[in-house]
């Protein structure tokens, strides 16, 4: 029998005795209790007396706490109550989140006047009600502390408030000197860009450059080459039945990823009668969310991609690989071979920021027939129209002195430039700069005047991130600050006499025929009018040329940095977000920072760390505290982390963007990582996102922590929490789950009987409601999303970096994420991802412990925390299984009565980032519906308790049966690969029932052997490879000790 | 305007409920006075004109009865029939009138008739129907000296007791001990203070478990609003207010707009329901407490204009629940059918509103054991939500169970209310 191995770090890989340890210790540190003569608390003589000092002056304490006068509370109505609002009754509007270029419709909860939750739009043909973490998160940027509260101006060294009119008054006399430059992102609003032309028109001789901090600019420029328009295609991955992904990070980062994950999920469902699914081949440096997700993946060195892409068209025109070698040229033919057989169904795209490697893609997309099929030049993706040159003219000319007025908006190049010192420089150089940004950024900060914008959920608009789909903004709110939208600013100061809702929506009855059509596309978020997919003319001139320049792309002659982007941080732009900088990367697990990632081969040889071996990857992996390394890169000395991980090519070393943030941009982005835009480099054409200019010293020893939580959570040996199977292997047998069940379980019932056979205790009825919830392993990308929108919607607090190093991170929802294969073979690593999340298992170990019943089950076999009578002594969490229950170890929301209960001096400091959650204006983000917990209870996933009470409410008060569309889970909703299936079990016609017998081949039950009979249930992977990484069979030499599948039997006696 | 509509027409169904249970034929206008209340006071007054016209003399003001009942029942087709009359008042005022075609009858328009006619004869002959507040006694003060006297009487008793004792012992030549005062006496310190303990014990656990309790919370409120006028006197239905109740979490209170739907037009107080006293006994100028609300409003009384300088009322809250409480009113008023009266109290009865119930977790958890849930039957009456039980329904064909309560769909359970 084949035996698997996952593993979530490299101290559980080789299982070593700290590991044990740690697995051992939930929480890993000592009580912090001392006596006064120093001794612990359990080892001083007079502890008795000491413990009824304690409880007597706690009794006094609760005593004098609870005994004050209760407080005269107010109710205070409306003067004139809006017509369709109900006080307690949530609206929920259509707009569109945008950000960086992108946009994506959601509709907003808006709870007694203020927006507290996005979901996605499920009217959008394109986004299909997808979200994104960062999208979720973005309801809390509308609360943020840094946000400017009124327009500012910089009068000798200090920035003073003033007011709008004073503002308007210095700016008009300053763009009467003429040479305006508007710079911002790119802009995809129809409207927007009339109010642009306007604007433009008013000021002879000024332009309009838009400048993205994540630049497309080689795609356009290589499609201009080839097809002769400077557009981004849309691309189809749901048409794909191969996708070869050169390096783009499509599922995480790469140009439209909600759209992409929505696509990509449609071709890896599993349909258990005709079981076929997408083939999805990455060839990267470094280990990306998309190459997680691949079936198989290829490494090699950042400057290699352009040899890859050749080799790949060379491939598929039949003359081999050339190139390359060994297991990558192996690779490089078997995509070929797949594209090839496959033609007009496959896909390749590539992260490329060079435009003849583009060149060569379009070159061998147009050889497999995707122009027209999975291509779609009839709705280009307009998010990123950035031109690279533009921006190098713009700051050239502004330190040339020819640039007259700046007005920055939506952008911030002194931070996202690459050359930010250049930019600031020129800034100063210009007569009149004005930004406006939001916040008092790193741009802001060198500008002359702030009108500070609205942000997306205040504002009126609309975007068109596809050519023929349209979204719509409309305010949620109104306006918290004294600031002005970004249009209405434009049209104040082209002399336009109307405002920027009266001119929307004078564009917009227009174009649409009807007042009645206008409000329709309001209430709807979206006017679409898709075109049928279409290719374009193939001009190949321009390839062969590519080819030679892109085999010719410099060599590294060691090391080679990449710069990419963090699923959760993106550009930067919401680095504010303490939701976001504690949201753990997919991959790293690494909270609240930024740092190299390299490849244990460079662990073994740089830093003599080999994770291969226990001793040295128990030194590395269980201390916090991870190599801080001296780099020089471009010229420049850097002291950075570094992390190991596997996956990586070997001499590949990776750090995201986004971080290190000046101090104004706000206390939660204030001294969290470093920033790496200066590590990206102008070629002349494109801006470079990697560079071979990387020179470290030897490492001293010296450390820096850096908050990881993947070994927070300990199975402690017990297997397998998750279950995958190859294609073929499932083709072959379709049983093959079934069977490694029944071999578990078999002994006490089978999975038939298991429920009332495998234990000692009743089982009980579920008269009416018994909640479910299905987890497609196959369709989870890891993404994060769901995290993000738990944490929103259940009011979970943010802990802080300090926190999480202490194991205290508060998250009901983890993903954890396995790695099997050969640690020091980056293309054997396969990468499998699990939400966690309370199991509400019927049989809950958790409930059994609880001396006071705080935790209990109910009828509709939820597992119920109730805050209120938890008294905090975390027996339950101690026998969860799963280690899913969190405590709150300090007040991290400020909830007490106990006024100075945060301010712990010494250990248990809370960091700033959580004091700014605790403040007035971010609290306005709390879900009103669910209690803030206060310092020493417990809590966990409730399966969003309030949502299924609200819908049964509904269903109740419509005299009809519960629907599959009155409950979603806010990860459920948030899911933009549809992974999560929620209902009630029990009726055989809703969806989870469907799902349930509809996959009864790969069902199974994390650790279903310890009969606690969980309601959540999985369904296992299934890759499209030979072979996986995780089996091994028994001759080889693994080490025996989680071979034994035998905890059930010792757990029940 | 739709929401007032629906408004009335959920006013309306109870109302034509109770007056058929109260139907004589031979108060035409007592039902009339009734059913004037629950239809047309919101808007009307015999007397003056308000958000409609003065009724008085309606009838004679109409070119035909007829005419007169199609415009109650339905004002738009009195219009249609194009009566200069009906199109005149058609645009008396911008507030279109209810519709109330299939909620009242003939019958009951003759009624509500009559008794505008007998109130227009009522006012020109003023009564004076000064009630005065009732001071109910209380007798605990009373049993307490009682109780205290006869304890003393009894320790008297006792002392006589054990010296009379002791001469007839001295007598008998029996020795005793030197007398121990009964303060000094062991026995009874102890007895004493294990008494005072249990009876310190009970009382401090009670206020232990009571803290933060406040039945019978009655705050003084920035403005003296009478239920008893309002709900009581004047019969506005509840959710005319408060129609949060019905729909949400929160009952809610009124915004003052909804107050000036009928205030614009009711500016004083005429004593319909008596004199109003305060808690302290002091009288209450009901016109005065209307000035304060035209303040909250901004109404220029004269001008009959809002001035645009109102101000929200803050009124004190009564009802309050603890944080960690989940309560949906809406889940007990509309799916659950519980009448306001069972937890408010007699809302209609009370001058300033008390904190009627308790408001504990066992006040909630009694009810939930007790109540029973809509559900739903064979022959189509119940909520159907509760269709998915199916172990309860045949229990219920099987005659195991008649009704379920509330606890047996897990009304008991922490997470219907704490999360």
């Amino acid at each position: 029998m084949a035996k698997k191995k996952y593993w979530q770090s490299f101290t559980e890989l080789n299982d070593t005795e700290a590991h044990k340890k740690l697995a051992a210790d939930e929480f890993r540190e000592e009580l912090p209790f001392e006596s006064g003569d120093g001794k612990s608390f359990t080892e001083t003589p007079a502890s008795r007396r000491d413990f009824l000092k304690y409880l007597g002056f706690s009794t006094a304490a609760a005593m004098a706490a609870a005994s004050c006068e209760t407080p005269v509370r107010k109710a205070i109505p409306y003067l004139n109550k809006p017509q369709d609002l109900v006080p307690g009754v949530a609206d929920y509007y259509a707009t569109t989140y945008v950000s960086g270029g992108e946009a994506i419709p959601v509709v907003a909860k808006v709870r007694d006047g203020r927006p507290i939750k996005l979901e996605g739009n499920t009217l959008s043909s394109f986004s299909r009600g997808g979200t994104s973490a960062r999208i979720q998160a973005s309801v809390l940027d509308l609360y943020d502390t840094a946000r400017l509260h009124a327009p500012m101006m910089l009068s000798g060294d200090s920035r003073t408030a003033i007011s709008m009119e004073a503002a308007d008054k210095d700016i008009l006399a300053g763009l009467a000197g003429g040479s305006v430059v508007l710079l911002t992102g790119t802009i995809s609003s129809p409207t927007t860009k009339q109010v642009i032309a306007e604007f433009l028109a008013k000021y002879p001789g000024s332009k309009h450059v838009q400048f993205d901090a994540v630049s497309y600019n080689a795609l356009l420029l290589a499609n201009e080459a080839t097809y002769g328009k400077k557009v981004i295609p849309s691309y189809h991955f749901d048409n794909a039945k191969v996708i070869v992904s050169l390096g783009a990070d499509f599922l995480g980062t790469w140009l439209s990823p909600v759209e992409f994950t929505k696509q990509y999920a449609v071709g890896r469902k599993v349909n258990q009668k005709n079981p076929e699914i997408s083939k999805h081949f990455q060839f990267e440096s470094m280990l990306s969310l998309s190459g997680a997700n691949s079936d198989e993946r290829y490494t090699h060195l950042p400057s290699a991609a352009g040899t890859v892409a050749t080799a790949l068209l060379s491939a598929i025109q039949g003359q081999g690989a050339a190139g390359v070698d060994g297991k990558l040229k192996a690779g490089i033919e078997a995509a070929a071979k797949a594209l090839n057989e496959n033609k007009g169904k496959g896909l390749v795209v590539s992260g490329s920021t060079n435009k003849d490697v583009q060149i060569v893609v379009n070159a061998i997309n147009e050889a497999i027939g995707a122009n027209g099929t999975t291509i779609n030049f009839a709705s280009p993706i307009q998010t990123h129209q950035g031109v690279d040159a533009d921006m190098e003219t713009l700051v050239a000319d502004m330190n040339g002195g020819k640039v007259g007025a700046l007005i920055v908006y939506g952008v911030n190049p002194a931070y996202e430039y690459y050359n930010a010192k250049a930019f600031t420089d020129g800034v100063k150089k210009v007569k009149l700069s004005v930004s406006l940004n939001e916040r008092l950024d790193e741009t802001a900060e060198s500008c002359k005047y702030i009108v500070p914008s609205h942000h997306f959920l205040e504002s009126w608009g609309d975007a068109e991130p596809k050519a023929g789909f349209i979204t719509m903004l409309q305010p949620t709110i109104n306006p918290l600050f004294k600031t002005r939208q970004f249009q209405d600013s434009l049209l104040k100061w082209s002399g336009s006499a109307v405002t920027f809702d009266t001119y929307f929506k004078n564009n917009w009855t227009t174009k649409l025929g009807s007042p009645t059509a206008y409000n329709k596309a309001l209430q709807d978020g979206v006017v679409e009018t898709p075109a049928a997919v279409a290719g374009a003319a193939f001009n190949g001139a321009a390839v062969a040329a590519a080819v030679t320049a892109a085999n010719a792309l410099k060599k590294a002659s060691k090391n080679e940095l990449v710069v990419y982007q963090k699923v959760s941080l993106g550009d930067g732009k919401q680095a504010n977000n303490p939701w976001l900088q504690e949201l753990p990367d997919p991959i790293t697990k690494a909270t609240w920072d930024n740092y190299i990632m390299v490849s244990p081969q460079f662990g073994k040889t740089e830093l003599g760390i080999d994770i291969s071996d226990a001793h040295q990857a128990d030194k590395y992996e269980v201390v916090m505290d991870k190599p801080l390394l001296n780099f020089t890169i471009n010229k420049k000395a850097y002291k950075l982390p570094v992390l190991i991980v596997p996956g990586m090519q070997s001499n590949t070393l990776a750090i995201a963007i986004g971080y290190g943030r000046s101090e104004k941009s706000g206390r939660a982005a204030n001294g969290v990582g470093q920033n790496a835009y200066p590590f990206l480099s102008y070629n002349g054409t494109t801006v470079d996102w990697s560079t071979a200019d990387v020179e470290f010293e030897k490492w001293d020893g010296e450390k820096t922590p850096v908050a990881q939580t993947q070994t927070h959570s300990s199975y402690e040996g017990r297997h397998e929490v998750i279950k995958e199977v190859t294609l073929n292997d499932y083709k072959k047998n379709p049983k093959l789950i079934i069977e490694e069940r029944e071999e578990e379980i078999g002994k006490y019932g089978g999975i038939e009987n298991y429920t009332k056979e495998g234990t000692l205790y009743p089982t009980y009825d579920r008269p009416g409601i018994k909640w479910g919830m299905s987890i497609d392993l196959n369709s989870c990308i890891g993404c994060g999303a769901c995290s993000v929108a738990c944490t929103a919607e259940n009011n979970v607090p943010v802990v802080g970096k300090s926190e999480v190093l202490r194991f205290h991170e508060m998250h009901w929802m983890r993903i954890d994420r396995y790695f099997s294969g050969d640690v020091h073979d980056s293309d054997s690593i396969q990468t499998i991802f699990q939400p966690m999340i309370c199991q509400h298992c019927d049989n809950a170990p958790c409930e059994n412990v609880c001396p006071v019943a705080a935790t209990n089950h109910s009828s509709e076999g939820l597992n119920q925390m109730t805050y209120n009578r938890c008294i905090g002594t975390r027996y339950c969490a101690n026998n969860c299984p799963f280690k899913v229950r969190r405590f709150n170890w300090l007040d991290y929301t400020g909830a007490d009565s106990f006024a100075d209960n945060q301010l712990t001096s010494g250990v248990g400091k809370l960091d700033d980032a959580v004091f700014m959650m605790n403040d007035s204006l971010s609290r306005m983000v709390l879900n009103p519906d669910v209690t803030v917990r206060s310092r020493g209870v417990i809590e966990k996933c409730s399966f969003c308790i309030q949502r299924l009470q609200e819908g049964k409410l509904k269903a109740k008060k419509d005299n009809r049966t519960l629907e599959d569309t009155d409950v979603k889970t806010a990860c459920q909703q948030a899911c933009p690969s549809d992974a999560i299936v929620f209902g009630n079990a029990n009726n055989s016609k809703s969806e989870i029932s469907k799902v349930r017998a509809e996959n009864n081949e790969r069902i199974f039950f994390a650790l279903e052997q310890i009969h606690v009979m969980p309601n959540v249930s999985y369904l296992a992977k299934v890759r499209n490879v030979e072979k996986l990484s995780a089996v091994h069979h028994t001759e080889d030499n693994v080490p025996e000790t989680e071979g034994k599948k035998e905890p059930a039997a010792a757990e029940k006696h | 305007m739709s929401e007032h509509r629906t408004i009335a027409k959920r006013i309306l169904f109870p109302v034509l409920f109770f007056s058929l249970l109260f139907t004589t034929s031979s108060a035409l206008a007592q039902d009339g006075k009734a059913l004037f209340k629950a239809n047309c006071a919101a808007c009307h007054n015999p007397l003056k004109a308000g958000t409609g016209p003065a009724l008085g003399g309606v009838e004679s003001r109409w070119p035909s009865k007829e005419l007169l009942y199609t415009w109650i029942k339905n004002w738009n087709k009195a219009v249609a029939t194009g009566d200069p009359y009906a199109v005149k008042m058609k645009d008396w005022s911008p507030v279109a009138m209810t519709v109330f075609e299939g909620a009242i009858n003939d019958k009951d328009i003759d009624a509500i008739l009559a008794y505008v006619e007998t109130a227009v004869k009522d006012a020109q002959t003023p009564t004076a129907t000064a009630g005065q507040p009732v001071v109910e006694s209380d007798n605990s003060l009373l049993y307490g000296i009682l109780t205290l006297i006869l304890a003393v009487i009894a320790l008297i008793l006792l002392g006589v007791n054990s010296n009379l004792r002791k001469l007839a012992d001295d007598k008998d030549g029996i020795p005793s001990s030197e007398p121990i005062a009964f303060y000094k006496n062991k026995a009874y310190i102890a007895m004493l203070s294990l008494v005072l303990f249990v009876i310190a014990g009970f009382f401090l656990v009670r206020w232990g478990i009571g803290m933060g309790r406040e039945k019978d919370y009655i705050p003084e409120q920035p403005i003296f609003y009478s239920h008893k006028v309002h709900a009581g006197q004047n019969q506005i239905n509840c959710l005319y207010c408060h129609g949060g109740a019905y729909e949400g979490k929160h009952a809610n209170i009124p915004s003052v707009n909804v107050c000036m739907n009928c205030h614009q037009a009711i500016g004083q107080y005429t004593g319909s329901a008596g004199p109003l006293y305060r808690e302290d006994g002091t009288e209450v100028n009901g016109t005065e407490e209307i000035a304060k609300l035209y303040a909250a409003a901004g109404w220029d009384t004269i001008a009959k204009k809002y001035t645009g300088a109102g101000k929200p009322i803050e009124w004190v809250r009564i009802h309050n629940l603890p944080d960690h409480v989940y309560f949906n009113h809406s889940q007990h008023t509309k799916a659950g059918k519980v009448q306001c009266q069972t937890c408010h109290g007699e809302v209609t009865n009370m001058d300033v509103v008390s904190q009627f119930s308790e408001l504990s977790m066992g006040w909630c958890v009694n009810c939930h054991r007790e109540s029973k849930v809509d559900f739903n039957d064979e022959k189509g009456n119940g909520n159907k939500f509760y269709s998915i039980y199916e172990k309860f329904h045949q229990e219920i064909k099987e005659k195991k169970r008649d009704s379920v309560t509330v606890n047996d769909i897990g009304g008991l359970e922490c997470q219907k209310c704490h999360y």
